[in-house]
């Protein structure tokens, strides 16, 4: 294991110093796209349902939309952008010349996915919140619930990111994993009552459907064993994806 | 010794990049690493700052092995890529202190350092301009900034030069002296060898991953050639006739339509072209030789001896 903490932190910031010279144009869409979808879906498609999974259509959808937004953050930062560092800018080329090692490239580039997950899932939740749709205090669970997502979904990406060859690739990524999670993990429709009693597992295994379950439990104020699972699935295959990546992120940095 | 390769090779799939070479570079000196494009200079490079890692042989810097303390190593050693590596987006400042942080500088010491690489290549007048809007050689002094940030003990140039205007390549020679009298180690690559031979103390000609000669430049020269050359336009034909029965040992570069001989005494030969030319004034250049003679005899496949 050669992780130093500082020497990630450094890689976060050379992230977070490109970030800050033009945050207010990237922060500003983060909010209109909640308005957007809790306009459009929550109230023009929520009109015509009365209720779903016991509240009114709006405040079903809000908490899962913040996951997708938390999801969507991590997942630009460790597929496209992580792509442009390493080929366009070359920017892991430099980092390896000073004291940086690949492990700390690699915590340094979850780091800053987590923070732009957290950025985006935090803009949504402030929207939802402003709209009245979070029940305070127990909706403020989502807090640390969005970086958790954040973390899982970068451990995805960046796993997906070694194995492919070019940047096109990536677009399979978004239409054909990305695009199926969000449709399918409890964002809409509680998955668990439309999906046949054998396929339910193959439910579990969503990756996006954990994050919402927890967010649902946040918002309605209600604990109970199965977000223990949530919890341990996010935590687990986090950590193993990423054991996983540190190879491949060597690999890719060094010959 | 600062750097010390043992036999170290390296292959990309069936090429083979670096083949069993050996180098030492002793403290204090600027060291040149010469050889045509290909030759495995920039690897030879990684494999010093630990980033490739040899398939055979060994690597200690600072004598330390390489492939155990990569961190310690680079640490306390600067490298210039053959490509620099700028955020376009960001000021001189702004890169300088991004790259500090890799270093693990903290304010006050990051701020003071950056005045300082600022001042040392002349940086002030665009500190505070994005780096796209840079010329190209205000952006390869930036990237050799960048690589003194750390007070590197031992400061790796890929192709330093490379772009730069007479007036800049220049001024940055003087620095690079600067850096050499201070105590830094200085191991570069370079295309020109003009360069190599007022830069370098010693030099390195590397060709097909393998160091085929390695010595002080005026060394180099006084053991490969003649000390004195003469460049003149001339055909195979013009040559032999020119030549006539004369100089039977004489060495000689052609490329095309050029040909330079190398002697110990300019002055017979010059005697006698005029004399063949009959009247006829051909331009000649009269020369010491030089190392680009030696990179081209070691290197070109023009040399011939003899007619
Ligand atoms: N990552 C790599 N994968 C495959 N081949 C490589 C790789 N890096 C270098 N090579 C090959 O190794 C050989 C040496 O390359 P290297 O870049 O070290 O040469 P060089 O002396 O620096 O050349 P130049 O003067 O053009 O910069 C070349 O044949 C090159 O194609
Ligand atoms: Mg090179």
């Amino acid at each position: 294991m050669s992780l130093s903490v500082p020497h990630a932190l450094a890689v976060w910031r050379r992230n977070a110093s490109m970030y800050s010279r033009t945050w207010k144009w990237n922060i500003l869409p983060n909010f209109f796209e909640p308005v957007l979808y809790l306009v459009s879906i929550g109230i023009g498609l929520g009109g015509y349902i009365n209720q779903m999974g016991g509240t009114t259509y709006l405040v079903f959808l809000a908490p899962g939309l913040v996951c997708v937004a938390a999801m969507n953050g991590a997942s630009f930062e460790v597929t496209y952008n992580i792509y442009v560092r390493l080929v366009f800018e070359k920017a892991y080329d430099a980092m390896l010349t000073t004291p940086i090692e690949p492990d700390d490239v690699l915590a340094g580039e979850v780091l800053w996915a987590i923070t732009r997950a957290s950025i985006y899932g935090g803009c949504f939740f402030a929207v939802v919140a402003v709209a009245g749709l979070a029940p305070l205090p127990s909706a403020l669970w989502v807090l640390p619930l969005i970086p958790l997502a954040g973390l899982l979904f970068a451990a995805i990406g960046i796993a997906f990111s070694l194995r492919i060859p070019n940047i096109d690739l990536f677009s399979f990524y978004f239409t054909l994993f990305l695009t199926p999670l969000f449709l399918f993990s409890d964002v809409f429709f509680p998955l668990k009552e439309r999906l046949p009693a054998q396929w339910l597992w193959l439910g579990e295994a969503l990756p996006l459907l954990h994050p919402v379950r927890l967010a649902r439990a946040a918002f309605r104020g209600e604990a109970s064993l199965i977000l223990l699972w949530d919890v341990f699935y996010i935590l687990v295959v986090s950590i193993l994806l990423l054991a996983w990546a540190r190879s491949g992120v060597r690999r890719r940095l060094t010959n | 010794m600062i750097v010390q390769l043992r036999a170290v090779s390296k292959s990309f799939g069936d090429r083979l990049a670096v083949d069993a070479l050996s180098l030492d570079v002793p403290a204090g000196i600027c060291f040149g690493l010469l050889g045509p494009n290909g030759a495995g200079k920039t690897t030879t490079l990684r494999m010093i700052y630990g980033v490739t890692r040899p398939n055979s042989g060994a690597i200690q810097v600072f004598g330390l092995d390489i492939s155990r303390n990569p961190r310690a190593v680079r640490a306390r050693l600067g490298v210039t890529l053959q490509q620099n590596v700028l955020i376009e987006a960001l000021t001189p400042e702004e890169n300088l202190r991004v790259f500090g942080r890799y270093h693990l500088l903290r304010e006050p010491e990051l701020s003071r350092r950056i005045g300082e690489v600022i001042d040392f290549l002349e940086l002030g007048s665009h500190a505070k301009m994005p780096v796209r809007q840079l010329s190209g050689g205000f952006q390869r002094r930036l990237a050799i900034a960048l690589s003194l940030m750390n007070r590197p003990e031992l400061l790796i140039l890929d192709e330093p030069t490379t772009g730069l205007d007479p007036a800049v390549r220049l001024a940055l020679w003087s620095r690079i002296r600067e850096l050499r009298a201070a105590g830094t180690t200085v191991l570069v690559t370079t295309h020109y060898m003009d360069e190599a031979q007022r830069l370098c103390d010693r030099v390195a000609i590397v060709l097909a991953g393998k160091v085929v000669e390695e010595g002080p430049p005026a060394d180099l020269i006084a053991a490969h050639l003649a000390p004195e050359a003469v460049e003149l336009d001339c055909s195979p034909d013009e040559e032999a006739a020119l030549l006539a029965g004369d100089s039977p040992s004489l060495r000689r570069l052609r490329v095309g339509n050029r040909v330079t001989f190398y002697l110990d005494n300019a002055a017979p030969l010059i005697e006698q072209i005029r004399r063949q030319d009959r009247g006829r004034h051909r331009p000649l250049v009269v020369r010491p030789t030089n190392l680009e003679d030696i990179f081209l005899a070691l290197t070109g496949t023009s040399l011939e001896a003899g007619l």
